[in-house]
């Protein structure tokens, strides 16, 4: 009973136990943190809408991103991914998100900021329905913690629209 | 060098009542380890509640070696979310972020594009070839909490399998040599 063995197994138990419990209470807190991100939007230009040669219509856009999401970081946040993503409608599909532009915001101090971009990744529809769309631009979090539970929330910023005709 | 040498001995003193005792508390443990296991399925939703994250492709965020817990509801696939997915004729899983997402009228279907955080491109190079996709039951789950570091046991264990033999050798030690 007091072999080495037994006393090795017996401090290995506990410490494992001890970290996970610390490990749950750490992700319990992040539940009672106060939080209000804010951001807003603006499409710049539109560069290019056109139709690919295999019939889906693409656009190219420059956006102006401005947010605040500061209030985001407890002391168990190890970073929040940040995305803007256009969602919109088609006759064919019931929701269609397509993210534009993304971030990793590795602390407090970058979670403020204010960039002008184009389209990261290219908005691409599944069809060619997009002239004359009216879209949504949400900004999505994603707040991925130093150890526990994630969470993720976002802000719908309504009433964008791409032109009637390509360019 | 006093503990082998009583190890030695209790090896050679053991009765057949005792051991076959211990195999039975050992068959205890191993079978509700497995319950454990099973009911975690059932509440997650999921083939495997647990997955070890084996590349670096979703760093910072996710390390190799960290343990991702999975989740899985009737829900549809939304844009950001940290899915785990299996390509047609591949075992291993893989973790990455969804970017796009083109939801069917009235059927539910979803395509969705899957992209690593730290990559520089879209998975489309890692589905089968022809498909540029995923869909419902490529997916095996939602990433809804992770843990850091442990899952290192796992990535030691299946690439040096020599440890998982040391390791069950000297717990089965521990477990025929006990007094109890």
């Amino acid at each position: 009973m007091h072999s080495f063995g037994y006393r090795a197994n017996a401090l290995f138990t506990f410490s494992v136990t001890a970290l996970a419990f610390i490990c749950a209470i750490a992700s319990l807190s992040d539940n009672f943190s106060d939080q209000n991100p804010s951001a807003e939007i603006q499409i710049l230009n539109i560069n290019r809408f056109k139709k690919q040669s295999y019939e889906n219509d693409e656009v190219s856009l420059t956006l102006d991103i401005t947010a605040d999401l500061q209030s985001l970081f407890t002391w168990n946040t190890k970073q929040v991914f940040a995305f803007v993503a256009a969602e919109y409608e088609t006759p064919k599909n019931s929701l269609n998100q397509v993210s534009l532009w993304d971030a990793i915001i590795p602390d407090k101090e970058h979670a403020k900021f204010r960039i002008q971009t184009s389209n990261k990744y290219r908005f691409i529809d599944q069809g060619h329905n997009l002239r004359g769309k009216e879209f949504n631009l949400t900004l999505h979090w994603h707040v991925m913690p130093k150890t526990g539970k994630m969470f993720a929330d976002k802000i719908v910023m309504p009433g964008y629209s791409l032109p009637d005709a390509y360019k | 060098m006093g503990w082998i040498g009583e190890t030695v001995d209790s090896i050679k003193s053991i009765k057949i009542r005792q051991l076959l005792t211990q195999a039975i508390t050992l068959g205890m443990i191993v079978t509700s380890a497995l319950i454990i296991w099973k009911a975690l399925m059932c509440v997650t939703g999921t083939e495997s509640p647990v997955v070890v994250v084996l590349s670096g492709s979703m760093e910072p965020g996710f390390k190799r070696g960290d343990i991702l817990f999975l989740h899985m509801t009737k829900e549809p696939i939304r844009a950001g979310e940290i899915v785990v997915f299996n390509v047609d004729g591949r075992d291993i899983p893989i973790v990455h972020r969804a970017i796009k997402v083109h939801e069917r009228e009235n059927t539910g279907h979803v395509d969705v594009l899957t992209k690593g955080d730290n990559n520089d491109v879209d998975d489309i190079g890692l589905y089968a070839d022809g498909q540029f996709w995923l869909h419902r039951h490529h997916i095996m789950g939602r990433a809804v909490g992770f843990l850091p570091y442990v899952g290192w046991v796992t990535i030691i264990m299946s690439e040096k399998p020599i440890i998982k033999y040391i390791l069950i050798g000297a717990l089965g030690l521990l477990v025929i040599t006990s007094k109890d």
